[in-house]
């Protein structure tokens, strides 16, 4: 009987520790690339991940700004002017998705209307479908209102492509409000405004934040509407100038530089994935992520 | 109490709180799905004239030689990427995940997340960066130690490329849907079973396996949808190649038809016509999520997630 016995827990220890190992492997290999962009950032010479020579000279470089290359064929925008870019993109991206996605949540959880159902349907509906598809299209109407090569052109298309789905989380949490709330506030002496303000707002800052994060981060890493909808280096981001120095014409000859201007690009994210997960954790529910 | 409230709200405000939304999804939801048909039907270009040819883009589509290729890298793009990792890596994650440690669980979910959240282009980058030809890139590097000489990755393998670039990113839908899925079976269903002596792979094949059903279908589904139309990590990294339309799909190449001429023209119409198919699936897809999925509970459910 004991010998049955251990025979199992050995089986099972054996079991469980293959698992470990599977787990952690395939889970490593993504730490490894990123450990790897580090350290192309910090060594003009590596072997696998491990630095070989240790090097600041292209984060020097890349701080000053400056990225051209003496004598290099092709000019680069500034640094600086690119991160700007790339910094109001994404905090009118994330400005606008709270603001208005806020309006249309607040309406549709409180004020009974014709069509409300309708309206929650086709937001569902909106959802899911893949916008991308209609890039032809959206370009066109851009470049009919003289939006293309904007960065105002940029922000409203993703804005627009993001609501249905910041709609959605906005309106799960005003729905979670009890009625009870606003009304012992109305009665208290508040007016709407300030029931709102006061009462209601606070009441949803998880639901505000996890959409301010969202639309940050989906403006921050937005690639395909940049390349499509700006042809003028002056509104480049920061997806243009890493995507222009890994490939085609652009190409950048020095790959510390690259690499040191992806882990600038990486900052921010790195800190909302670290101390906001939990917000991270619910948009990718909520839907389909962050792409 | 409340319908007095609500017959107070004037109507005027219900607008204006509902207009800045409808006005964009209007613009950039309805307006292009129509004009996506339309300029299908002409052989609009950069000077953007409506010249309406009817259907002879589509007539295009089933003469143009290229299309049979692009059909074919298309499925196997999807079908592979979808049973490696979006929905077969995804399910093993979120199974071994939940069963072992739950601290060490929680991080390795974590880590998975990070690819989602990455910007494109430094992701596609990490990628690029690890398979270069030289020895000394990460790939080549680990073949050495195994004595083995190294291979210019994204010549000799593009699709192996494509499929972990994709493939890593796209193994956290699933798996984040499967592991909420796993965690709201009861536990006293596991034990009753482990104390009647089934073990932890019984108790997956019989009890957690069955119960998921519905999300696998459900996150199945979607991720069809999300690798068919999408194209952007295919773009930042082969491009579509190495030589002609290797690696090119369905959605990139209507791209391509559209944005990436580098002789000059650009094929509106015959990138729009390409693009009607993918809306139309996209429309009925979406729909079908709607009434059969019921994707409704599923959205509510993540609540519970935010503490």
């Amino acid at each position: 009987m004991r010998t049955i016995k251990s025979e199992v827990t050995v089986k099972r220890k054996i079991g469980s520790a293959l698992v470990y190992i599977f787990v952690i492997g395939i889970s490593s290999i993504i730490i490894l690339l990123y450990i790897l962009l580090f350290m192309a950032s910090i060594s003009p010479e590596l072997e696998g991940i491990i630095p070989k020579k240790f090097s600041l000279s292209a984060w020097q470089k890349v701080l000053t700004g400056d990225l051209q290359v003496p004598g290099a064929e092709y000019q680069y925008p500034n640094l600086y002017l690119v991160m700007g870019n790339t910094l109001i993109l994404a905090l009118s991206v994330a400005g606008a998705e709270v603001f208005i996605s806020s309006l249309a949540a607040y309406a549709i959880s409180r004020f009974k209307f014709r069509g409300r159902s309708t309206l929650l349907g086709l937001i569902l509906v909106l959802h899911s479908f893949p916008a991308i598809t209609l890039l032809i299209a959206v370009f066109y109407i851009l470049n009919m209102l003289g939006l293309y090569d904007t960065l105002i052109g940029v922000i409203l298309v993703r804005v627009a492509f993001d609501l249905p789905l910041a709609i959605w989380i906005m309106k799960g949490f005003f729905d979670t409000v009890p009625w009870d709330l606003e009304m012992s506030a109305l009665i208290d002496g508040c007016n709407r405004i300030q029931a709102w303000w006061k009462v209601l707002l606070p009441a949803v800052r998880n639901g505000l934040m996890a959409v301010l994060i969202f639309g940050f981060l989906s403006g921050w890493g937005e690639f395909v509407f940049v390349l499509t909808f700006i042809s003028s280096q002056k509104y480049w981001t920061l997806s243009m100038l890493v995507y222009a120095f890994t490939s085609g014409e652009y190409f950048y000859v020095d790959p510390c530089i690259t690499a040191t201007v992806g882990i600038i690009y990486m900052l921010p994210v790195v800190v909302f994935f670290l101390f906001a997960q939990k917000y991270i954790l619910r948009i990718q529910i909520a839907g389909k992520g962050i792409a | 109490m409340q319908r007095t409230r609500r017959t107070k709200v004037r109507l005027g405000a219900l607008w204006a709180f509902l207009l800045p939304s409808l006005m964009l999804i209007g613009l950039f939801f309805f307006v292009p799905v129509i004009l996506t048909f339309l300029i299908s039907l002409t052989d609009m270009d950069y000077s953007f004239e409506w010249n309406w040819v009817g259907l002879a883009n589509y007539i295009r589509i089933l003469t143009d030689p290229w299309v049979p290729k692009i059909l074919s890298n298309t499925f196997f793009y999807v079908s592979v990427t979808l049973t490696c990792f979006n929905v077969g890596l995804a399910l093993v994650l979120a199974i071994a995940t939940t069963h072992i440690n739950e601290k060490v669980g929680a991080t390795i979910r974590a880590i998975w997340l990070l690819p989602r959240i990455t910007p494109p282009a430094v992701y596609a980058l990490l990628w690029l960066w690890a398979t270069r030809r030289e020895a000394s890139s990460l790939f080549n590097w680990v073949l050495g130690l195994f004595g083995l000489p190294p291979i210019n990755w994204k010549l000799t393998y593009p699709w192996l490329i494509v499929i972990l670039v994709n493939g890593f990113v796209g193994t956290s839908f699933g798996m984040i849907i499967f592991t909420a899925a796993l965690k709201s079976i009861p536990s006293d269903i596991i034990w009753s079973a482990k104390v009647d002596g089934a073990s932890t792979f019984q108790v997956i094949r019989h009890i957690e396996l069955p119960l998921i059903k519905w999300p696998l279908l459900f996150v199945t589904a979607y991720q069809t949808l999300s690798l068919l139309t999408s194209f952007e990590y295919i773009l930042l990294t082969t491009g579509g190649g190495p030589g002609f339309y290797t690696t090119e799909v369905w959605a990139l190449y209507a791209y391509d038809l559209a944005f990436r001429q580098y002789g000059g023209t650009a094929y509106f119409g015959y990138g729009a016509s390409l693009a009607v198919f993918l809306v139309i699936i996209g429309i009925i897809a979406s729909v079908t999520y709607l009434k059969v999925f019921r994707f409704r509970e599923l959205m509510i459910e993540p609540k519970i997630e935010v503490k």
